[in-house]
């Protein structure tokens, strides 16, 4: 059948450690990139790029870059958008006072920025677990914050302290349109992700595993607790700083430093916890239900008949609930998140239609 | 199991055909669309309840006399609670319009949502009116098409202020030594000023301090204490929200007389006064929209729309208030602009480029006023292609411990001076995102 995974033996260490072993795997991944890199573009409007695709890229890849810190790691962190907004601001600056600089290396130079940023407020978490160490991403997150709105500098100057996009040309190609955007946003995200997959398979990421597992047998059996530490800050900064980089230019086209507050790094914890910890798919599953479900029901309010009777504030409000009440009902049914439903679904479909 | 697919699949469909529907319009409806990215609820839902009230009031009332030349006014709403994200996709979801309906204009009333719409709006060719707000240098609109800070933008809002303080003082070289205190709002659009006042002091010697209050500024005892040291002849109140009230009440147990106080034009409602109570008796501030009812659009309201029980204000006693009337004017000027554009183009639905034109060429005088019956309630306005504000004056209020009394004429912001800045400030945008700005000289 289809979806008969039984005899797929591998039958070399090489064949052991493709990043997928599954023909399935294979298959529907190359699917997947075909629908983003090709259909998608031809088919999609204005709107799904813009309003939609790629605010859900830039989130899954927020959330990718805490679920290293914290779902692989185990090192809790309420700074991310700290982090976004360090690498937004550096690469903003890389691109203003470097004349010539290209896009690209700019946003890599913010994502290293936001690590180094990330690395220095990782420095507690040689002393301090598990709850207190939010303490000090909680400092980052207010720290940051008050920098770029203290110190105009960061924003050239600009009195109201907001920072506008520059133009997004490419090797003489200009990706400023939506599809444009929505593919620069692709292409970075889903190399960021491969990177991801390899890594969290690597030595490195083994090391995250067993330290988050418990950091003292860990240290037992020989891995350097603060290097593993700090390497996953300072790769969830990175990953951080880019996605707060391709969110200021690729999405939104300007950012102000309350765009990235404290709510937006509840967002980012949220979209880990209901996608699921320690979870590549998690991601872009918590991304989904954090961006869309809230379109999904104001747009199915918006079907609604108009009418006198129900005050169109209260509807809004309506929706908030439905909202809450979803991610309880959600994480009641499954409190691992989303990625293990799928997980459970695929174990299903496995042995159908039998039972067991 | 397979209920659970089924319902999942109901689900995606539901999500594919709701976002689609959006998009698909059918030409040929002789209806202009409003796309309103409105805020009923969220932290500044006060402001936004009774600005698109106003608004959408204004709009029915136009239908019930037949529309603009006969094409009627249509709208939408799309909840943003003053978040940007929000205030984006619902500029992506409205701006294709409604059932064939093109869309005229959008007005956000909301700095950030502005901000992040600004290149879309100019990419789109649709109209973005920030009312008495946004980023002072699209002003210029040589650089800003399609960006209308209607009526005042921020500088010319503190040049106001100190205008009047000048008047009080007997004129503008009576300024020297006095001490003006900013009270501001920690955030962009507090700070935006800051460089004004600094310039303004330097040329009339006046003494100026800058104080910052963190948002959300409920707490202003140390802020209060230290203009309370510095004894300033006049404080500038730039707050938001709940900062306004405390401010106030503050200023009150810190023994510094109220009525030496000037709110600016985002602290000049009656849900920034009254619940300070006693404490907020003699605050002055600025508007440019006196509160109200006695004005004959308003009265036309009243009858065609209000009286009618259709009113959007879920509390008809807000008919009449300053965020209210700032809807009514937000709503003449886009529909005078629709109006004004129709005579070029013909009497028909317009799509936003033509609706630019219209606002573009705004010419609402003394005589239109009186037309309009909004004498008093709006100043007279002249819009170019290089300027994209048009009036510049605002009228002082003080808040008599129940309702606005208009104290003062229209007093003018000092343009002159302003706009070499502006420019500057436009020219360096320009420069930044590889814009070549357009030439006025050439433009009708």
């Amino acid at each position: 059948m289809l979806f008969t995974e039984a005899g797929q033996l591998a039958t070399s260490y090489k064949a052991e450690q493709k990043l997928f072993r599954l023909r399935q795997d294979y298959v529907a991944f190359g699917i997947l990139l075909f629908l983003a890199f090709v259909a998608l573009p031809y088919w999609g409007s204005d709107y799904w790029f813009n309003a939609i695709l790629i605010p859900f890229l830039v989130l899954s890849l927020a959330g990718l870059g805490l679920n290293l810190l914290t779902g692989y790691a185990g090192q809790l962190s309420l700074g991310s958008a700290a982090f976004m907004a360090v690498g937004a601001f550096a690469t903003y600056n890389l691109e203003l006072r470097i004349p010539d600089l290209p896009l690209l290396f700019s946003i890599l130079g913010g994502g290293l920025f936001a690590a180094a940023s990330s690395v220095i407020f990782g420095l507690p978490s040689a002393r301090i677990k598990g709850f207190y160490l939010i303490v000090s991403t909680l400092a980052a997150q207010f720290f940051i914050q008050w920098l770029f709105t203290k110190f105009s500098w960061f924003s050239n100057g600009s009195t109201s302290g907001v920072i506008t996009a520059p133009p997004l040309v490419m090797a003489g190609y200009d990706f400023s349109t939506p599809v444009g955007r929505y593919l620069l946003t692709l292409s970075i995200v889903a190399s960021l992700f491969l990177i991801a997959r390899n890594l969290v398979r690597s030595e490195l990421g083994r090391h995250w595993m067993a330290v988050r597992d418990r950091d003292t047998a860990a240290a037992v059996m020989g891995i350097p607790i603060l290097k593993t530490k700090l390497l996953a800050f300072g790769m969830s900064g990175f990953i951080l700083g880019i996605a707060g980089a391709l969110w200021a230019f690729t999405y939104l086209g300007t950012v102000e430093p309350h765009g990235f507050d404290l709510t937006r790094s509840f967002q980012i914890l949220f979209i880990i916890i209901i996608g699921g910890m320690g979870s590549l798919l998690g991601n872009f599953l918590g991304a989904a239900f954090i961006v869309l479900l809230p379109i999904l029901l104001s747009q199915l309010i918006g079907l609604l008949p108009a009418n006198h009777w129900v005050d169109i504030g209260q509807l809004e409000n309506a929706q908030k609930i439905i909202f809450g009440g979803l991610i309880i009902f959600f994480l009641i049914k499954e409190p691992d998140g989303l990625a293990r439903l799928w997980q459970r679904c695929r174990e299903r479909a496995r042995i159908w239609p039998l039972r067991y | 199991m397979q209920q659970r697919f089924k319902t999942l699949s109901a689900l995606a469909a539901a999500v594919i055909s709701s976002t689609l529907t959006v998009n698909t319009a059918q030409a040929g409806s002789n209806e202009q669309y409003f796309p309103l990215q409105s805020y009923r609820i969220g932290p500044y839902a006060a402001g936004g309840t009774g600005f698109f009230g106003g608004f959408i009031d204004y709009l029915q009332n136009v239908n019930a006399k037949g529309g603009v030349n006969g094409v009627k006014l249509t709208w939408s709403e799309c909840e943003t609670e003053y978040i940007v994200e929000k205030g984006v996709e619902c500029y992506e979801r409205l701006k294709t319009g409604l059932n064939g309906a093109p869309a005229a204009a959008t007005n956000p009333l909301s700095v950030g949502i502005a901000y992040a719409t600004l290149e879309r709006s100019t990419n789109d060719k649709l109209p973005l009116i920030t009312i008495n707000h946004g980023r002072t240098d699209s002003t210029d609109g040589s650089v800003f098409p399609y960006v209308f800070p209607l009526q005042l933008n921020p500088y010319s809002e503190v040049s106001a202020i100190i205008n009047y303080i000048a008047q009080q003082a007997g004129g503008l070289d009576k300024l020297k030594g006095k001490k003006i205190v900013t009270l501001y709002h920690g955030s962009p659009y507090g700070q935006e000023t800051n460089p004004i006042i600094d310039l303004l002091a330097k040329k009339y010697g006046f003494e100026s301090t800058t104080i910052e209050v963190p948002h959300p500024g409920n707490e202003q005892q140390s802020q209060w204490l230290n203009i309370r040291r510095i004894q300033p002849d006049w404080v500038i109140l730039r707050g938001w929200g709940v900062m306004n009230p405390v401010a106030l009440k503050t200023a009150q147990k810190t023994g510094f007389p109220v009525d030496h106080i000037i709110g600016n034009i985002w602290s000049n409602s009656e849900e920034d006064a009254a619940p300070a109570g006693d404490a907020a008796k003699g605050f002055i501030s600025i508007t440019t929209h006196p509160s109200g009812t006695a004005f004959p659009v308003l009265q036309e309201i009243k009858k065609t729309v209000v009286d009618a029980g259709t009113t959007n204000l879920s509390d008809p006693k807000r008919f009449g208030t300053v965020y209210y009337n700032l809807g009514v004017v937000n709503g003449i000027l886009n529909v005078e602009a629709v109006r004004l554009a129709q005579e070029k183009f013909g009497k028909t639905p317009l799509t936003g480029e033509q609706v630019q034109w219209g606002f573009e060429h705004l010419n609402i005088d003394d005589a239109r006023l009186k037309d309009l019956g909004a004498e008093g309630l709006l100043q007279k306005l002249k819009l170019s292609c290089s300027d994209h504000e048009g009036g510049g004056a605002v009228r002082f209020q003080q808040w008599d411990g129940t309702q606005w009394k208009v104290i003062s004429d229209w007093v003018q912001a000092d343009r002159a001076l302003l706009r070499p800045i502006i420019e500057e400030s436009a020219q360096k945008y320009a420069k930044e995102k590889g814009i070549t700005p357009r030439d006025c000289s050439k433009e009708l």
